[in-house]
């Protein structure tokens, strides 16, 4: 039985759906949030390099390159804004963001 | 009968998929942070398997190296209150449920279709064809891309590097009131006058 270019697919469509569905269920926690938002981007990143392999173009791998770059920035920013708001607040709940002042 | 391939598919497929279901069920965000790494490695497995080398040891070195690893310093920095995180967290679960499964709906009537057309499946150009992996690595196939055709993204992608490490020092860095701290103007405008009080001490006489 072959390993095709649809098992790899299914297995990103899953990461991705599980990744939606964590924002929805862990609303409270922005940290959970933020690492749904890893999972989607790693589900499209195995998108991308399923179909480099299987259409055989290179240019899927220098995609998924410049994506973990990006969510790396993003996580790295993230999280930074994440201190600064626990350090003001004393909570993360996010409830809390809308009275963005002081 | 699997094949070696199929097997070792299906083994991190499974992990990846578990993986990434604990990263969002799980009670604790420090679980969640190691059920993510996790779910990265298992993805490098698959990674791998697909021939993108230099991908898999990237997202190894980057992601559980670094990226998992900040979560993790900041989930344990912050003292977390989840019994109130907590409080009220089922209520859009429905909500979330729907969108998921009509999400996964679609994704699964894409799926089963056929990816491409096949008039332009035969027709698709492949600007950067893949070059057999007994003749160029991988690194060295995607090191001939990146360096030469895209520069400009790969410089790009430098430059939000940069912006994102001096925004994450800028956002976090805090001055505390006092901390004596070096003044290098200070240290140096210091002259004789300033700095050496010449006291007379009567003998016989401590100051």
């Amino acid at each position: 039985m072959e390993v095709g270019l649809g098992h790899y697919l299914t297995v990103g469509a899953i990461l991705f759906v599980t990744g939606v569905f964590g924002i929805f269920l862990n609303r409270k926690n922005i940290i959970t949030i933020l690492m749904s938002v890893e999972l989607i981007l790693l589900s499209v990143n195995i998108n991308f390099v399923a179909f480099s392999a299987f259409l055989n173009d290179l240019v899927g791998q220098v995609f998924a390159l410049f994506i973990l770059t990006v969510a790396a920035a993003e996580a790295a920013i993230g999280l930074a804004i994440l201190v600064v708001f626990f350090r003001n607040r004393g909570s993360i709940a996010v409830d809390d963001v809308n009275t963005m002042k002081g | 009968m699997l094949g070696l391939q199929a097997t070792f598919f299906y083994f991190f497929a499974l992990i990846a998929v578990g993986g990434g279901l604990m990263v969002v069920f799980s009670r604790n965000p420090v679980h969640s942070v190691l059920f993510l790494i996790l779910t990265f490695v298992a993805a490098a497995g698959l990674f791998l398997l697909t021939g993108a080398e230099f991908l898999a040891l990237i997202l190894v070195v980057v992601y559980v190296g670094a990226v998992a690893i900040l979560f993790l310093f900041v989930v344990m920095m912050l003292d977390l209150d989840m019994g109130r995180m907590k409080k009220g967290a089922l209520k859009y679960a429905p909500f979330g449920a729907i969108i998921g499964l009509a999400l996964l709906a679609q994704l699964v009537i894409a799926l089963s279709g056929s990816y491409l057309a096949p008039s332009t499946a035969t027709t698709l150009a492949t600007p950067m064809p893949i070059p057999p992996l007994d003749q160029v690595t991988n690194i060295e196939a995607l090191g001939q891309v990146l360096y030469t055709r895209y520069i400009l993204f790969f410089q790009i992608a430098g430059l939000i590097l940069f912006v994102a490490m001096i925004g994450a020092i800028v956002l976090t860095l805090r001055h505390k009131e006092g901390v004596r701290r070096q003044s290098i103007p200070v240290q140096v405008a210091r002259n004789p006058k300033t700095a050496i009080e010449i006291v007379k001490v009567e003998s016989g006489r401590g100051l």
